[in-house]
């Protein structure tokens, strides 16, 4: 998957579990938890929209890796 | 139709809460009666079985008015004394309470309620002058006492304005923003009395009933924002609350009604214990491995069920304090904290949550999370915690010493689950751990019933396979 596509993705994935998080926010180096305040319920909604949506499965031995969005575009981009 | 006031010369049913064939007690509340000036409860004079509702809701009738016929238990006669009710407002709210006039335009009555034929006649139901409640089972009484809501300060969202649970806990949860306080607001007494309970402002919360009047639900909604922030301290809590100033000042003096009120009756001590959870997370972490994303754990899942074996292996953890004498609960119903997106927090339960599988409970988790999050909590979910846990791990913490919500007894708190080294069998290593807390009540237990507690949550985690 492009670059762009993955962004897309993760953008709507986290829109759809969090509609609260400004748009802005979704920058490169912002934190899942700390930044977005996605707690671990939130965060495995993340993940399971986008599995859904992009067919990307993200194992949890990857979690530390996508701990920010851009790792999260990142691996979707990878994998996706 | 009793007089609920010197100068009330007639009344209308807005809503029965009982129907025929229904047991009542004392002090029981019958149907919701609107005066003019308010909305008010009818208490049932004794004990006894409806037998047959007269007077249809939705009917204006004058004071004197046969409502229904209740069959007495013990058989006192008809013309029973008065039961002396304490004052409808035993709380003095924070607030100047609005007075009971009328607001809007009056409330829209609902669909009368389905009438049974009439059964054998005993004594009229007729009686004495009632003392002014606001309308509300007793069952949400209760949770409005449990949550510190007012109810004389909640509008009842529920037929007629009744209030219901849905209205205390919103109330408890989310004073919206609404007229500034000066503001008359339509409300049902029980939301009222429920509002001031909690410290809530009517005018602070967003009516949900007939003309906007505020519910008891409204109130209610805003009392478990109040709960959490409680059980969860207020850090987490401002930044999650309010756009509006008001709302926000609102909640503050809502949790600092409750707050107070659980420092000021509840002893409070508090332990904290560090557990390795390496074998924990690596059992969690090979059962997740052939899972999909969807039935993945997460280890808040084995933290609740642990904490909930443990509650109920050290009773003096698990049920409520009240009326002077603590009542450990046979069930444990974990309440645990929910910080809403939108603002406050909700600590509902998960019934019985000792009794469910890892996987129950991660499903039941996540359910009522999406749940409390979209506003849609059960009434039994916000009343029925024996316990309470909050986890700040998320919010990156190390620990959270909580405030006990009254009338429980103990709350546990975890921190994040961090890496630390860690001295084990002369060695050292490097292991996921986390700080575990416990926040309990002196007058029901003492720090080595607490210590067993924790430890035994330490225990159960040690074998994650068991829980």
């Amino acid at each position: 998957m492009n670059e762009q596509d993955a962004w897309e993705t993760v953008r709507s994935a986290i829109g759809q579990v969090a509609p609260d998080v400004d748009p802005e926010d979704l920058v490169e180096g912002a934190r899942l938890r700390q930044d977005l305040e996605l707690d671990s319920l939130d965060f495995l909604r993340v993940l399971e929209t986008i599995a859904a949506k992009a067919g990307v499965d993200i194992p949890e031995g990857a979690y530390a890796e996508v701990g920010t969005v851009g790792g999260l575009v990142g691996y979707v981009a990878t994998h996706g | 139709m009793p007089s609920l006031g010197a100068d009330m010369e007639h009344g209308r049913i807005i809503e029965w809460l009982v129907k025929p064939g229904d047991t009542v007690h004392r002090g029981d509340i019958l149907a919701t009666v609107d005066t003019d000036k308010a909305l008010m409860d009818v208490e049932s004079f004794s004990d006894g079985v409806v037998t047959e509702v007269v007077v249809e809701a939705g009917t204006d009738v004058p004071v004197g008015t046969l409502l229904a016929r209740i069959e007495e238990a013990p058989v006192p006669g008809p013309g029973e004394p008065p039961i002396p009710v304490p004052p409808p407002e035993p709380v003095p709210p924070p607030e100047p309470i609005t007075p009971p006039e009328p607001v809007p335009p009056p409330i829209p009555v609902p669909p009368p309620e389905p009438i049974v034929p009439p059964t054998p006649p005993p004594p009229p139901l007729t009686g004495p002058p009632r003392p002014v409640h606001p309308h509300a089972a007793p069952p949400v009484r209760h949770l409005a006492h449990r949550l510190g809501v007012d109810l004389t300060t909640v509008t009842g969202s529920g037929k007629g304005g009744a209030i219901t649970r849905a209205d205390v806990e919103r109330t408890a949860a989310a004073p919206a923003a609404l007229p500034p306080p000066a503001a008359r607001v339509r409300s049902s007494p029980r939301a009222r009395r429920l509002a001031a309970e909690l410290g809530l402002e009517l005018a602070g919360l967003t009516g949900t009933g007939p003309d906007g009047a505020v519910t008891e639900a409204d109130v209610r909604r805003a009392a478990p924002a109040e709960l959490a922030a409680t059980t969860a301290a207020a850090p987490m809590a401002s930044p999650v609350i309010a756009p509006a100033q008001d709302r926000t000042a609102g909640l503050r003096r809502a949790i600092g009604a409750l707050m107070a009120r659980s420092k000021r009756e509840i002893p409070h001590y508090y332990l904290s214990t560090t557990i390795d959870l390496h074998t924990a997370l690596d059992w969690m972490q090979a059962t997740n491995s052939g899972r999909p994303v969807a039935e993945r754990l997460v280890p808040s899942a084995l933290l609740l069920k642990a904490t909930a074996l443990a509650a109920r292996d050290v009773p003096a953890m698990n049920g409520f304090f009240e009326n002077g004498e603590f009542a450990p609960s046979g069930a444990v119903h974990l309440g645990v904290a929910v910080a809403l997106r939108k603002g406050g927090l909700v600590a509902p339960a998960l019934h019985d949550a000792d009794t469910l599988t890892l996987d129950q409970l991660m499903a039941g988790l996540r359910d009522l999370v999406a749940r409390a999050r979209g506003g849609r909590l059960q009434r039994a979910e916000m009343t029925d915690s024996t316990i309470t846990v909050t986890n700040l791990g998320d919010l990156g913490v190390e620990s959270v010493f909580g405030v006990v919500f009254p009338p429980q007894v103990a709350l546990v708190g975890f921190g994040r689950v961090m890496e630390r080294p860690w001295a084990e069998h002369g060695l050292l290593g490097v292991r996921p751990t986390v700080t575990a807390t416990l926040s309990a009540d002196h007058r029901v237990s003492d720090g080595l019933r607490g210590g067993r507690f924790l430890d035994r949550i330490t225990e159960l985690l040690q074998r994650p396979e068991e829980l």
